[in-house]
Order: structure tokens, then C-alpha cells, then sequence
């Protein structure tokens, strides 16, 4: 019954996205489809942190650094190969084998979830400083300059299959980011259905209880760690496109921050949460940097704060609440459970 | 589900739709409304790494449009200026530079810093065809019909600093520049300048724009031993070199030419025992004396306070950038880009506070003055003047007159 | 023979730097278990009291040694008061909101100062080592670092407040049923934290310029160089500052500062991964 009831929100969500995307073009103007194209990547990213963090557990501080991992791909493959679907894949690709190797260094060898986050930070400030020093002409893959501090300017966006020279216009690459979106919402939303997700929530809820039935958390962290890095790569071919132009900024800490904050005011233990948090998020930063009454950071800053002390589940578990309070129907939230992040953590307090 | 709750939803979710349409607003189409004000689009860094520049550059445009609309704007219409602070950030220029185009819809944009954002926003002005003013100096070369650079390049001022300095302190030279497209090059130019002088270079050593600490960077100069140190460093982090340079009680043993020093505020917040001697070659020192550039001097400070005692050359470059860009829209009757670019390959000239400003209509950048100098007891002290700088970097190859078509940046040949 | 005499002091230098860096939240996790992404901008704070004092004419060792503490630490308490005490066991909600108030003090400094690069007088002059010539500033940051590990230390183990602290750090509960107000002294331990953080952005700020957002470059080396050192708060900083401050000098000297920063991140990941309790972790586990 519960699993009916989950697919049908899910089947609600997906029907509206497809009206969204098939509205947005006839509704707004062509600066507005590249927002809403940003948005749609952003909103990519945010899930993928979501499901790592909100359903996985796993405490990824510096999940920019399989965004930018796969917008580099991207632009790299995009610019060798001419063709931009092999450039997609490999986007997803990369990022999946990195975190495969990361992941295995962490999981199995046991690390702490705190440490997790210091450690995933460390390495995308590592992937910021590498990429940022390869400003010199010596610094290629094939005919990509990676540009270091400079980016890579002029990536070849999409290109329908067997049409390389004709890349899609903008409305066209909003049709993609927006599918990419809705694919990604489904594909999780299927796993999480399935039993490897459930065992995944499992593990989240009470390692050593999933551990005493008979599984190895260190797999499944280390599969999960490898999907959300996979759906960030997506995001980041879908970012590369946007902009055209891809720079080591990609990998800074403002990138990590942005996400988490953005899964934190939508839901943790959502998966639309953080989709809507991330616009949210985005918005606010766009419109920070327009005004001048308040410094942005100052702003964000604040937002943050006040979240964390008032709203700490995140907006869409809040507002779930609210709606079933509402209804005659109850529901349980079950933005309690998630939000408690791993219990033994106040166990190993000594 | 009861019926209550079923409009208890839909409520809200009319509430939820009339909130996205507010929000959304300003996304959708407008139908286009006879636009009075001439629009100039603004891309600076008033905050970050590169604000120390930006924000007087900011002042300056600001400046220029309000002396364009006191005497009555151009061609009978006001000058609106658009300007979006864009943080030192390359993602943001990208950002405003699609809003300025798209959303804004302006007629000519003037702004850039970093040669990085420089290139990151040029192919967006290429592809819609807006007009695009580049006034910070950078390191040369770039040839495209759509863009008009009036910062000194290289060859207008790099070649006197390495002139001065192989003549007066020897001929080993150790090169540190930033780690991005301008110090890479710069540093090309000035290896370039010194072998072409007889002399030769040591070692060249970049660093990312937020290194901050240099002192494993002093013992590497110390260790080799040069005769002097040629800086391309950029920005509030590397000013921390100078700093450092000068607690290391360098400042007797081995001097320093630098292509981006005094630009900021160096001279204000720095003691003297840290910036004096450091040799520089800039198109403008606000105590040059003349007529023109104690007016503009003199203009700034009545709008801005009197403690603007640090304009320098990317304030006077954006200021005439943007007066170049007027005469040229007087000159074609009309804002559009392709007139106004013709109207500028007429080669226009104004008189602005650095002196006389002729636009070459073949390189599409600026034929101006330069000058050495180098700071005492937190002054400038002028050495030598060169007049009418030709910005012959490409030496040549750039001809946008003959070859329109041409759009790439030239580089030296080492 | 000069060179080994120059390298060896920059390498000594580096390790205090390092450590003085690192002590502020080492002290603030090892007591707490609160991860505070704040410190780099405490330390900012700390930086922006002595530009300041000293631009006000006070004193300039006062204004880098004595004001930034007091300063910090007092700002420490109040948000501690205001802001953190309210989430003490959510590990990960403390995360956030310090990561939120990092941000705000961002923007509200800012907001006052602008964003322009503020600079300290460097208060002393240079001296030789052989043939070469280095800061004597650096001295002054060695001895400040020796100066806080060592008096840290004695407060640990030779103060009745010293004990206080480490009885609660090791069991809050039965400290409480000792008369021990376990709130009072997280507010005091978040203080002192935050004060050391203060201390090293006061002394740091001569070399590196004095800007909103100078704590960013910090805040990494800082964590990772705790999660290193392990649960003894001093001599693990103490050690792991010493290993990683040697290899990110040496590598930093024999190629450029980022290669020596990437260096030091590394090692530190690769050390974690070899010893997951830091290095007081498993050696020297009776110390503090």
C-alpha cells in the first residue's frame, strides 16, 4: 500500500515536470528557457546530493567534485570527439570511476561519517587547486586546453544523434536538461522502490542492525556514493552546455555549500525537496548578486541559520506535514527519521 | 479524501501558482516598448579578488555616463547604465553578460577585467553581435571586429619596463606572473623583450590568483640569484608578495618591475618601505600634472570624496572607453553595431586625462601615451614619457580593415 | 649549508603557522565533537581587530597578541549562546549552521569593511641566514606557536580548570553528577577556541593580506590537519602539524605553494585512510 501510494506522488511529480517542460518555451522568453535550463541543472545536482546524503546517509561535503568531473568530461570529450552523446556518457562515466575509487578508499577502510565529509571537502579543494594551476598552453587532453584558471571557453553543445553540426538552440537544450531532470527523478525514485534501496535506507537507519541481518553497508554505501556521483556528472554536462564555458570554480566549496544548503532548506530524505530547494537556492543567488542592500553572503547566511534552527527537516517534509495534518488522512512524515543524522555518531562522543 | 481538504488543495495550490507566476515574472516575454534611454551594459568586479580595481572602474563608468547625460546625452536620448557586480567570479560574467544581451537588451557593453573573463564573455557579444569595449590592460593580441580594447598592451609598455631594466640592472631575470591567460602571456612577452635585449631569464614561476604566501617563492628567487624580478601578478592575494618581499628585507638587495602594481590602492594602504622603487609603465599616474588629467582627477573626487588618490590607468581607460564609444555614436548617428563599429574604423581620437586617445582602425585598439614611473614615499615619480604608444603587438597581422573576418587572440613567438 | 639552514627554517615556520592554524579548532572538535566551519572566519575576525587596533594607533603587539583573543573569543561565546547551544549532538546541524554564521560573518564584514585587502605593519625586519635573507617575523610566529601549544598544555593538565575541562570532554554525565555545569564549560571551551582561531588570524595578518574572505584558504588545511592528529587535542595538532607543515615546505620550495598545498591535502587523506583515529590514535594515547 505504502509503495503504491510513494509511486503515485511520484507519478504526480513526473506528469506535472513533462507539462513544465512543454509549457516553459510557450511561456517564457529566451532568457527566460536559459534560466530555467541553469535551474534544471542545479535541480540535476540537488538530487543527486539528496539521494547521497538524504537516503544513503553518506555525509558528501564535496560533491561539486563529481559535477565538475563530469562538466569537464564533457567539454573535453565534446571537443575531441565531436560527437556530444558519446560526451554525455562519458560525463556520467568518469565521475561513476572516480567515485567508485574514492568510495572504496573511504568505505572500506571503515572511516567515520564525519570524516567522510572532511575528506570528500578535501578532495574537491585538491580538484579546484589542480585545475587551477593549468593555465599554461601545456596543459591539453587532445585538442582541449584545460585552461586552468582561465576554463575551457567554446564547449560544443548538444547535438541531436548523427546531426554534430547542428547543435540544439536553446530551446532545445532546455528539452534535454528538463528530460535529464525527469529521468533522474524516476531512476531514483524506481531504486529507491527497489531492494537495493530499501536495504540502502536500511544501512542508514542502523548500520550495525543491517550488518547483523547480513549486509555489507561498505557495498552498498560504495554503489550508492557511485550512483549520486554519476546523476552530479549528469548535472554537469547539462551545466557545461549551459554556460558554454567551464572553469575550476565549478569544484569550489561555494558549489558544495550551495547544494547542501539547497537539500537542507528542501528536505533531507526528499527527493523533491531538494530539486525545489536547489531552484530556490539558484534564485536567491541571482538575485543577491543583483541587489545591493544586502551582501549575499550575508543573506545566504542568514537563510542558512535560521533554517537550521527553525525549519532543521527542510521545507517539503514541513509543508508534507502540514498538508496531512490537513487531509483527514494521515500520513506519517517521514522527515523525522532522516533528519537524525547517524545516532552512533552521539555514541562515539568520548 | 473529503471535499474540504480537496479545495484546501487546490487553495493552496492556486496560492503556490500565483506565487511562481510573481516570482517568474520577470522571466517572461515582454511585449518590446519603445526604449528611450541608450542602454550601456556594465561587467565589473566591485568585490573579490579583483574589486580592489573593479571598484574604482565601477566609479569611473559611472562617472562618463553621468558627464554623457549633463550634456544632454547622445543623439537627443539618455544614457541608462546597467551594471551587474559580477565578484570575481567567471561563472557570474558568463551569467550577466547572457542577461545583459538577452534579457537587458543593451547597445553596447563595457567592462571585462581579467583576460580570463575577457574571453569567457567574448564569444557571447560575438554571437549576438554587441558592440563589446575591453578597457583594462591585458596582455595584446586580440583581433576581432566586435571587440575595441584602449588598455596598453605589451608593446606599449612591457618594452620600456624590460628596456629600463636591463639597462639599469643587469641582465638575469627571474619572472613571476599569475597562473591564468594574462601572466602566461605577459610572461611570453617579457622573456621575449629581455632575450631580444641580450639578456636572459632564470626561471618563470606562476601562482594561482588566491596563493597568498611567498615565502617558499623568496628562497626559490634567493637561491638563483637574478639581477632583478620581473612581476605579473594580479590581484589582492599576490599583493601579499610585496609585502612579504619587503619583510624578507629584499628591497635592497634586488629590485622590481611589475606590470600590475599601483593599479588598486597599493599606494594608499602600503607603507613606503614597501612600494617605493617598484618600476611600472602605465598609460595613466593621477599626478601627471596636465590640464586633462587634474580635471578628471579633480571630477571623480568632487562625486566620489577626496580620498580618491589612487586612479590609475583602468579608471582612465574605462573613462575614455566609454567617450570613445559616444563620439563614435555621434559620429554614425545611431547605436547600431555595425554603423558604430564603422564609425570607429575612422579612426576617432578624443582628448581624455591621459592625453590624446586615437582608436587604430586596423587593430581596433588604442594609439596613447605611456609612462614609467615608480612610486616614493607613496607618490609616483614620473621618469620617462612616451608618447603616442602604437599598439604593435600583433606587428601587423592583425588587420581588421583588409581581413574583417579575422577573430582570435595573437600570441608571441618565444 | 645555507640553504639547509634556510630550508630547515621555513620548514619550522611552516609547522607553527600549521599549528597555530589548527589549535582554535582542535580544541573546539577534540572537546566538543563540533565540527566548526567558522574558524577561518574567527580567524578573519582576529585579522580584521589588529588591522583595526593598529590602524587606531594602538600598540601594534597588542593589537596582534592581545586584542584579536579577547575580541574573538567574545564573539565565540555569544554565538555560542545564541546559536550553537541549541544543537549540541546534531553533528551535522552544527555543521551547517557554523557553516552559516562562516558566511554571514563574510557578509557582514563586508558589509562594513567593503571588500578591499586590509594590511598590518610588518612590525619587525629581517635577518640572514648565511648568504640568504628571511623575515624575522617568522620567529615571532614560531614563538607564538610554541608559547600557545605549551601554555595550552599546562592549562590542561595543571589547572583545576584544565581538569574540569578534560573530566567533561571524557564524560559529560558523570562530571554533571560531580557538581560540573557541563553547559558552562562548552561555552567556555567554544570561547577559547574560537579566542586561539582569533590569536593565530591576529598574528597571521602581517604576511597574508587582510580580506573578507581570507578564511576560505584556511579552513581545509585546518580540518584535515586535526582529523590527523587524532583525539589528544595538543599533541595531536602538535604532531600532525609537524608532518604536514615539513612536506607541504619542502614540496612547496621545490615546486610552487599550490603543488605544496595539494601535497599536504594529500598525505593528510592518505594518512587518515592508514590511521583512522589520527596519529594520538593510536601513539602516545594517554596525552592531551
Amino acid at each position: 500500500m505504502k509503495l503504491l501510494r510513494s509511486s503515485g506522488g511520484a507519478q504526480t511529480v513526473v506528469i506535472l515536470s513533462i507539462i513544465v517542460m512543454f509549457a516553459v518555451p510557450k511561456v517564457l522568453s529566451e532568457f527566460g528557457v536559459m534560466q530555467a535550463t541553469l535551474f534544471a541543472a542545479v535541480a540535476i545536482f540537488g538530487l543527486s546530493q539528496g539521494f547521497v546524503w538524504g537516503y544513503a546517509g553518506i555525509m558528501s561535503f564535496g560533491q561539486a567534485a563529481f559535477l565538475g568531473i563530469g562538466a569537464y568530461t564533457y567539454a573535453i570529450a565534446a571537443i575531441n570527439l565531436g560527437n556530444t552523446q558519446m560526451a554525455a556518457l562519458l560525463a556520467i562515466a568518469v565521475p561513476m570511476l572516480f567515485a567508485a575509487l574514492l568510495g572504496y578508499f573511504m568505505f572500506y577502510g571503515r572511516i567515520s561519517d564525519a570524516y567522510v565529509g572532511v575528506i570528500t571537502l578535501t578532495v574537491s579543494v585538491i580538484l579546484f587547486e589542480l585545475m587551477n594551476s593549468t593555465s599554461g598552453s601545456q596543459y591539453h587532453i587532445g585538442d582541449a586546453v584545460l585552461g586552468g584558471f582561465n576554463g575551457i571557453p567554446a564547449i560544443p553543445p548538444f547535438a541531436p544523434p548523427g546531426k554534430p553540426d547542428e547543435p540544439l538552440d536553446q530551446i532545445g537544450v532546455w528539452y534535454v536538461a528538463m528530460s535529464t531532470l525527469i529521468v533522474a527523478y524516476g531512476f531514483l525514485k524506481w531504486t529507491l522502490a527497489s531492494r537495493f534501496g530499501r536495504v540502502v535506507v536500511a544501512i542508514r537507519e542502523n548500520e550495525t542492525r543491517a550488518m547483523l541481518i547480513g549486509y555489507d553497508p561498505r557495498l552498498y554505501k560504495l554503489l550508492s556514493f557511485v550512483i549520486g556521483a554519476g546523476i552530479a556528472g549528469a548535472a554537469g554536462a547539462v551545466f557545461a552546455t549551459w554556460g558554454g564555458f567551464i572553469s575550476p570554480t565549478v569544484f569550489a566549496l561555494t558549489m558544495s555549500a550551495q547544494v547542501i544548503i539547497s537539500v537542507l532548506i528542501g528536505g533531507l530524505g526528499t527527493l523533491i525537496g531538494p530539486i525545489l530547494g536547489a531552484v530556490a537556492i539558484q534564485y536567491l543567488i541571482n538575485v543577491a548578486g543583483t541587489q545591493h542592500t544586502i551582501d549575499p553572503s550575508l543573506g545566504l547566511g542568514i537563510v542558512l541559520v535560521a533554517f537550521v534552527l527553525l525549519v532543521p527537516q527542510g521545507v517539503v517534509p514541513v509543508v508534507r506535514s502540514w498538508i496531512a495534518r490537513l487531509s483527514s488522512t494521515s500520513r506519517t512524515p517521514r522527515a523525522k527519521t532522516a533528519k537524525t543524522p547517524n545516532a552512533s555518531e552521539q555514541e562515539s562522543r568520548s | 479524501m473529503t471535499m474540504e481538504s480537496g479545495s484546501r488543495r487546490k487553495a493552496l495550490k492556486f496560492g503556490a501558482a500565483a506565487a511562481v507566476g510573481a516570482l517568474v515574472g520577470p522571466y517572461v516575454t515582454r511585449s518590446a516598448s519603445a526604449a528611450e534611454p541608450i542602454k550601456l551594459g556594465s561587467l565589473l568586479d566591485g568585490t573579490g579578488a579583483l574589486g580592489i580595481e573593479g571598484r574604482r572602474m565601477i566609479q569611473a563608468t559611472e562617472f562618463a555616463v553621468g558627464q554623457i547625460n549633463d550634456h544632454g546625452g547622445l543623439l537627443g536620448r539618455p544614457v541608462k547604465l546597467i551594471a551587474y557586480d559580477t565578484q570575481s567570479s567567471i561563472q557570474l560574467y558568463t551569467q550577466y553578460a547572457q542577461q545583459l544581451v538577452f534579457q537587458d537588451k543593451v547597445d553596447v557593453i563595457q567592462g571585462g577585467i581579467t583576460s580570463a573573463s575577457r574571453e569567457a564573455i567574448r564569444p557571447i557579444f560575438d554571437r549576438s553581435k554587441t558592440l563589446f569595449f575591453y578597457n583594462t590592460q591585458y596582455e595584446g593580441g586580440v583581433c576581432d571586429r566586435n571587440v575595441f580594447c584602449t588598455g596598453t598592451t605589451p608593446a606599449q609598455t612591457v618594452d620600456h619596463i624590460v628596456e629600463y631594466a636591463l639597462k639599469n640592472w643587469g641582465k638575469k631575470v627571474y619572472i613571476i606572473a599569475a597562473d591564468y591567460n594574462y601572466g602566461h602571456i605577459t610572461a611570453s612577452w617579457m622573456t621575449k623583450f629581455v632575450k631580444d635585449g641580450g639578456g636572459s631569464v632564470v626561471s618563470t614561476d606562476f601562482f594561482p590568483l588566491d596563493v597568498t604566501n611567498f615565502s617558499s617563492t623568496i628562497s626559490r628567487i634567493q637561491e638563483a640569484k637574478p639581477d632583478m624580478v620581473l612581476s605579473a601578478l594580479v590581484g589582492a592575494n599576490h599583493v601579499g608578495f610585496y609585502r612579504q618581499w619587503a619583510a624578507a628585507g629584499m628591497k635592497s638587495k634586488i629590485p622590481v618591475g611589475a606590470t600590475v602594481f599601483g593599479l588598486g590602492d597599493e599606494l594608499t594602504t602600503m607603507d613606503a618601505a614597501t612600494t617605493d622603487g617598484i618600476i611600472t609603465c602605465f598609460g595613466f599616474y593621477n599626478n601627471l600634472g596636465t590640464p586633462n588629467a587634474n580635471a578628471f582627477v579633480k571630477g571623480m573626487q568632487a562625486k566620489y570624496g577626496p580620498s580618491l588618490t589612487d586612479l590609475g590607468e583602468l579608471d582612465t581607460a574605462t573613462y575614455e572607453g566609454i567617450m570613445l564609444w559616444a563620439e563614435a555614436v555621434k559620429k554614425a548617428g545611431s547605436v547600431e553595431q555595425a554603423k558604430v563599429v564603422t564609425a570607429l574604423e575612422t579612426g576617432i581620437s578624443i582628448e581624455g586625462p591621459s592625453g590624446t586617445v586615437k582608436m587604430d582602425p586596423a587593430t581596433h585598439h588604442t594609439i596613447r601615451n605611456a609612462y614609467l614611473a615608480r612610486p616614493k614615499n607613496r607618490v609616483w615619480e614620473i621618469l620617462q614619457t612616451f608618447p603616442n604608444q602604437f599598439p604593435s603587438d600583433t606587428g601587423g597581422a592583425c588587420d581588421l580593415i583588409k581581413s574583417p573576418r579575422t577573430n582570435k587572440q595573437f600570441m608571441p613567438q618565444v | 649549508m645555507d640553504l639547509t639552514g634556510l630550508l630547515a627554517f621555513n620548514v619550522l615556520t611552516g609547522i607553527a603557522t600549521l599549528a597555530l592554524i589548527t589549535i582554535g579548532l582542535g580544541v573546539i572538535y577534540g572537546m566538543m565533537r563540533i565540527i566548526n566551519l567558522a574558524h577561518g572566519e574567527f580567524m578573519m575576525l582576529g585579522a580584521y581587530t589588529a588591522v583595526t587596533a593598529s590602524t587606531a594607533g594602538v600598540n601594534i603587539w597588542v593589537s596582534m597578541l592581545i586584542l584579536p583573543p579577547l575580541v574573538v573569543g567574545l564573539v565565540g561565546l555569544v554565538l555560542e549562546r545564541t546559536i550553537i547551544r541549541f544543537l549540541y549532538g546534531r553533528m551535522m546541524d552544527t555543521m551547517l549552521a557554523t557553516w552559516g554564521i562562516s558566511l554571514g560573518l563574510i557578509g557582514l564584514i563586508t558589509s562594513i569593511f567593503g571588500n578591499v585587502v586590509k594590511s598590518v605593519q610588518m612590525p619587525v625586519g629581517s635577518f640572514a641566514i648565511g648568504q640568504y635573507h628571511v623575515s624575522a617575523y617568522s620567529l615571532v610566529i614560531i614563538g607564538v606557536g610554541v608559547v600557545v601549544l605549551s601554555s595550552l598544555l599546562l592549562l590542561l593538565r595543571k589547572t583545576r580548570f584544565g581538569l574540569i575541562l578534560r573530566a567533561t570532554m571524557q564524560n559529560p554525565a558523570m562530571s554533571a553528577s560531580l557538581g560540573v555545569r557541563p553547559a558552562a564549560v562548552y561555552m567556555a571551551t567554544f570561547a577559547l577556541g574560537a579566542a586561539l582561531a582569533g590569536l593565530a588570524g591576529g598574528v597571521l595578518a602581517p604576511i597574508s593580506g587582510v580580506s573578507p574572505g581570507m578564511g576560505g584558504a584556511y579552513i581545509a588545511k585546518a580540518f584535515i590537519t586535526v582529523l590527523g592528529g587524532g583525539p589528544a587535542i595538543i599533541a595531536g595538532t602538535g604532531l600532525a602539524a609537524g608532518l604536514f607543515g615539513f612536506i607541504n615546505e619542502i614540496v612547496s620550495f621545490l615546486s610552487t605553494p599550490v603543488i605544496g598545498d595539494i601535497a599536504l591535502l594529500a598525505s593528510a587523506i592518505v594518512l587518515i585512510r592508514v590511521l583512522p583515529q589520527g596519529i594520538t590514535g593510536r601513539f602516545l594515547r594517554r596525552s592531551s
